[in-house]
């Protein structure tokens, strides 16, 4: 690995870092100003300024020194090599159930190298379950890294590649499968698999943090240990997201993977179930059922539909949308456009002649609404009944992002737009909930 | 104690919460809540790996799987970044002024880029499971009796939460207190004797309420102090409140340290070794059947166990004091609550007691094996909570054997102290990435310079000078951290005494008497002097009034005295009231003519209480009875 022994420094600084043949970790002695520094070298984040070196004093504690001509540089000791002594691993207990984990990307668990202030991400079996040893009491739990990829870099070719991922472990006898990922895009993800993999046997279930792992308050380990009890034990067969349903680290909610939606940007209980109750809550070391309308664990044969079609958009309408934005899409050639319009499913008049222009050749036009809660009813305004005239699908009650991945879906399964529509309109897996569910607090 | 010849070395480090407007890494106000908490919530702390830095990684990952920590909220002082559930903001700029403030006024030169780091604190005190501490300077010092102590360094760092209750396994905080910036001065361990130790902590606080810029009132200031001797390890006593405490937390942690090497002596000389001290535990519950103990005869009750482990060559030590009221079995009894989350044990050395008979601890000797020289320790819990209990009092034991374990410890009201953890490695500190360093710059440190406040001594005989305080007056008053409102008040013409005397010597027994003065604003005491100044009050009726107005935050000075019934009397009632007096100490001003105005006027004043000034009554009096002696 061609690591870099000066990260994050650069110029002048730099050079003279290099000059004495300073790498991160060496301890230094830096005279500045009648100031005499010890300590040891520690990276500096890339897109911070170029002229303070940052040294870690024997307290731990770090600090930055201005870097000038005046500056004297000395190393006097080379960086010690962080040293990790894996605990023993603790013995699995024979006839657990199995469950299988699969990495995206981000860290499952981790660990903090206090050489450099890094983190050290746990990426195989061994590695988790020396950080999260309580697992081994609950599954025979076997996990691999799929991909290592920022959620917001994921695209369809990784949802297919996760289908299949998941497909091969429950053919390979799993009970159960965690997939670990990045929250930003979790949702869309979860959406995604619950089209990809129908006739599901067993639980496939969406894990992530909120906090990060490196610290202690992380919701990380909670989730996965609550993920893999659920995976191993849960009575229902779908694809679902399991994180905090509340601030506390008390329960996890496992959410349809169709109808959950990450409502904040950085609290534990960011996803929200839409238009949906939970299908369960991990609590006091047991799944508790919420829902009646689930798919039940089965002794089934799985079926891998992992096709997404890349030439659907989500666009949100709002005041002054300039209509050329569906023009342009049409130009370039999508298949559909799921757009998010305003309450019951309304977007202004200027939008008309490109949705009848759409329907003319061939793209169907999903409509869905930017409330995300509530179902979308196109006959009750003008507005509304327009839009239908113009062949656009009101899409009920699916939240925008999921009737996006579905409408990709769709067009990955059949290039005739007829079929696909029909599909669209089809409740495969629990998209579509005929009940709009009162659900308390802000929903 | 002879302090030299035990080589007794004390550093400090002084932790004051800073006035700011906003907390250290959010804009929630820096103020506790005196309301019922408006939620709360459950979590749970896991350290990662590493983050156990040089403690049994074993140990403290047990003792942490079980707790659980309840933290309370309010929305008024606190928002998500206290809960952990939103990245905290950038580093408030008042706090890093005031910081700087202080290191310029000491002399301690500060970085050029301050980083924020972790701390990890697992004990739930802060949510994310870590403290956020900077260093903002380093070096400097300060004199006192022309001896200089140097500094180490000056932090910026975010106060803990408030520990509500400790019961079993759960913790309850408040989160009002999370993130209330303080600054923390770390002094070099320089000081020899109990007295130096509270002279310097005197004199860094002085400096710290010179700056005007620092949170008055009681857990605003707290100090930590390091002490060993020779031979001895250093123990990091936390959360002194009280200054004048500090000598003797030194003083018996001294003694502490003599008596702990005095046992390890002893051992040493009767042979014992670590491996004859690993005793398995065994369960003697069947000595316990019949006990008239109700703690030990509740734990069998409910199912548990009585266990108990010998310890070879304690006979007699356990029961060691090693500083008043604290022997050597009460560390292990620390240490026992502490690995095995039970409620206490029981040594030999303290038995037969607490309702356990002779009898009981003959058979329970011979049960164990005990010889004269070996001490017995019990204790009664579920099987697994008596096995880590008594696990960790075998490792207090073979600590006994090297003398004092170096160890994280509180302080008692006494100033005796108490085990609280292992002394944590200095590796438990990393970057807090969420959070942009802050450049230092010379042109920001130039215009800090040309404002510096006074140092306390100038300011103490300017005060005198200017005010015309005597020294003691002078002395209280740049001490109080009124010193700001007293300038203010006193220019605008308040009689400088008057100020002096209430904001430190009345302020100082109303909060003895346990009146929240810390709830008084700088309004409401500029509104109580008002009232005064104007002739609305009497100055005698202040201390009422303020205690009136602590106890009613957020009211006027005015609505105290109507409340309290201090509304002035008028000429007329006073007149009456005078009058009425004289009349019936008739006699007595038959007797003695003007001489009786002294025991009259005492009477009268007793009536008036607080409601007409004094010279009013004076004058009225005196021609009263003038009158009446015709």
């Amino acid at each position: 690995m061609s690591e870099d022994k000066l990260t994050g420094y650069r110029g002048e600084l730099r050079s003279a870092l290099e000059k004495v043949g300073a790498e991160i970790g060496d301890r230094l002695e830096i005279a500045v100003n009648n100031q005499q520094y010890t300590g040891s070298l520690m990276p500096r984040v890339e897109s911070y300024d170029d002229w303070h070196i940052i040294l870690k004093l024997k307290s731990g504690y770090n600090i930055g020194l201005a870097h000038s001509d005046g500056m004297k540089i000395k190393k006097v000791g080379v960086a010690e090599k962080p040293e990790f002594r894996p605990p023993p691993l603790p013995e699995a207990e024979p006839g657990l159930p199995k469950v299988s984990i699969i990495s995206t990307g981000g860290t499952i668990a981790s660990r903090v190298d206090y050489v450099t202030g890094g983190v050290v991400s746990a990426m195989t079996s061994r590695d988790l379950l020396g950080i999260v040893p309580e697992l081994v009491e609950i599954a025979d739990v076997d996990a691999d890294i799929l991909y290592s990829v920022f959620s917001e870099d994921l695209t369809h070719k990784e949802w297919e590649g996760m289908a299949e991922r998941v497909y091969d472990k429950i053919d390979a006898g799993a009970d159960g499968v965690i997939i670990t990922h990045g929250t930003d895009t979790m949702g869309y993800s979860a959406a995604a698999l619950s089209f990809a993999l129908q006739d599901l046997p067993v639980p496939v279930i969406f894990v992530g943090s909120q906090r990060s792992s490196d610290r202690p308050s992380s919701d990380n380990a909670t989730n996965l240990m609550g993920g893999v009890y659920t995976a191993a034990h849960a009575p229902f067969a779908e694809v679902v997201v399991g994180l905090h349903e509340t601030t506390s680290d008390t329960s996890i909610a496992y959410l349809r993977g169709t109808k959950v939606r990450k409502c904040h940007t950085s609290s534990r209980y960011a996803f929200q179930p839409v238009n949906d109750w939970p299908i369960a809550r991990y609590i006091d070391g047991k799944v508790e059922m919420i829902n009646d309308r689930y798919r039940p664990r089965q002794p089934s044969e799985p079926r891998l539909l992992n096709r997404f079609s890349d030439k659907v958009s989500l666009v949100k309408f709002h005041p002054d949308f300039n209509p050329t934005i569906l023009d342009w899409l049409i130009d370039d050639g999508v298949r559909g456009i799921v757009i998010e319009a305003t309450g019951l499913g309304q977007v202004c008049k200027d939008l008309w002649p490109a949705v009848d222009r759409a329907r003319k050749e061939g793209v169907i036009v999903g409509v869905t609404s930017q409330c995300i809660w509530g179902r979308v009813h196109l006959d009750v305004y003008s507005h509304g009944r327009e839009l239908v005239d113009r062949g656009a699908v009101p899409l009920e009650d699916m939240h925008p992002e999921t009737a996006y991945v579905k409408l990709k879906w769709c067009l990955g399964q059949t290039d005739d737009t007829e079929e696909a529509k029909r599909l669209l309109l089809t409740d495969l897996v629990g998209e579509f909930n005929p009940r709009t569910p009162y659900l308390e607090g802000s929903r | 104690m002879d302090y030299e010849k035990l080589g007794l070395t004390v550093g400090i480090e002084i932790h004051q919460e800073l006035a700011t407007k906003h907390k250290l890494f959010c804009s929630c106000p820096p103020r506790l809540s005196d309301k019922e908490p408006d939620y709360t919530f459950t979590r749970k702390l896991r350290p990662s790996q590493s983050e156990l830095g040089e403690v049994d990684p074993a140990a403290l990952f047990e003792f942490l799987k079980g707790k659980t920590i309840i933290y309370q909220g309010d929305h008024d002082t606190n928002c998500l970044v206290e809960m952990d559930e939103e990245p905290p903001g950038p580093l408030d700029s008042e706090a890093i002024e005031i910081s700087l403030i202080f290191s310029l006024m000491t002399n301690s030169v500060p970085v050029d880029e301050i980083q924020v780091m972790r701390k990890t604190v697992v004990d739930g005190s802060n949510t994310g499971g870590f403290q956020r501490t900077s260093v903002v300077s380093l070096g400097g010092a300060v004199k006192v009796d022309g001896k200089t102590y140097h500094l180490e360094q000056v932090a910026v760092e975010e106060d803990a939460a408030r520990k509500i209750a400790e019961e079993g396994d759960t913790i309850t905080y408040r989160l009002d207190r999370l993130g209330i910036p303080l600054i923390e001065i770390t002094t070099a361990p320089e000081m020899h004797t109990p007295e130096e130790v509270y002279k310097v902590a005197a004199r860094i606080g002085g400096i710290l309420r010179a700056t005007g810029m620092v949170r008055r009132g009681l857990g605003t200031i707290r100090q930590d102090v390091n002490v060993s001797i020779r031979g001895g390890a250093i123990i990091e006593i936390k959360g002194v409140q009280d200054l004048s405490l500090l000598p003797t937390i030194a003083e018996y942690e001294a003694q502490r340290q003599v008596t702990l090497l005095d046992i390890a002596e002893e051992l040493k000389k009767t042979g014992v070794t670590p491996e004859a001290l690993r005793q398995e535990a065994a369960d003697v519950s069947d000595v316990f059947k019949e006990t008239g103990s109700k703690i030990l005869g509740a734990a069998l009750k409910r199912g548990g166990k009585v266990m108990a482990v010998r310890l070879p060559g304690f006979s007699g030590l356990t029961g060691r004091e090693l500083c008043p009221g604290r022997r050597l079995g009460t560390e292990m009894n620390d240490h026992a609550k502490f690995g095995g989350g039970v409620k206490g044990i029981f040594h030999t050395d303290e038995l037969p007691g607490y309702s356990i008979t002779a009898e009981e601890v003959h058979v329970l000797r011979e049960r164990m094996d005990a010889g004269e020289a070996d001490a017995v320790v019990i204790v009664a819990d579920e099987e697994r909570k008596c096995v880590a209990a008594l696990g960790a009092v075998v490792n207090r034991a073979e600590q006994a054997l090297q003398g004092v374990p170096a160890e994280t410890r509180s302080a008692n009201p006494d100033g005796t102290t108490r085990y609280t953890r292992p002394r944590p490695g200095a590796a438990r500190m990393y970057p807090e990435t969420d959070i942009k360093p802050v450049k230092v710059t010379p042109e920001k440190l130039e215009e800090l310079r040309a404002m510096l406040p006074e140092m306390p001594e100038v300011k103490l005989r300017r005060f005198m000078k200017d005010y015309s305080l005597n020294e003691k007056l002078a002395t209280q008053a740049v001490d109080s951290g009124y010193m700001g409102l007293f300038e203010e008040l006193a220019r605008e013409g308040h009689s400088t005494t008057l100020l002096a005397v209430t904001l430190t010597e009345d302020l100082t027994k109303l909060r003895r008497d346990g009146v929240p003065v810390e709830g008084l604003t700088d309004e409401a005491l500029r509104d109580a002097f008002t009232l005064v100044k104007e002739g609305a009050a009497t100055k005698e009726s202040l201390p009422d009034v303020l205690t009136w107005l602590a106890e009613n935050r957020g009211e006027k000075a005015g609505d105290a005295v109507s409340a309290l019934g201090f509304d002035m009397m008028t000429i007329e009632e006073l007149t009456a009231l005078v009058n009425r007096a004289v009349e019936e100490k008739a006699d007595l001003v038959a007797e003695r003519g003007m001489r009786a105005m002294g025991a009259l006027m005492g009477v009268i004043m007793g009536q008036v209480r607080g409601r007409a000034k004094p010279q009013d009554v004076q004058r009225l009096l005196r021609s009263a009875v003038e009158a009446k002696k015709g």
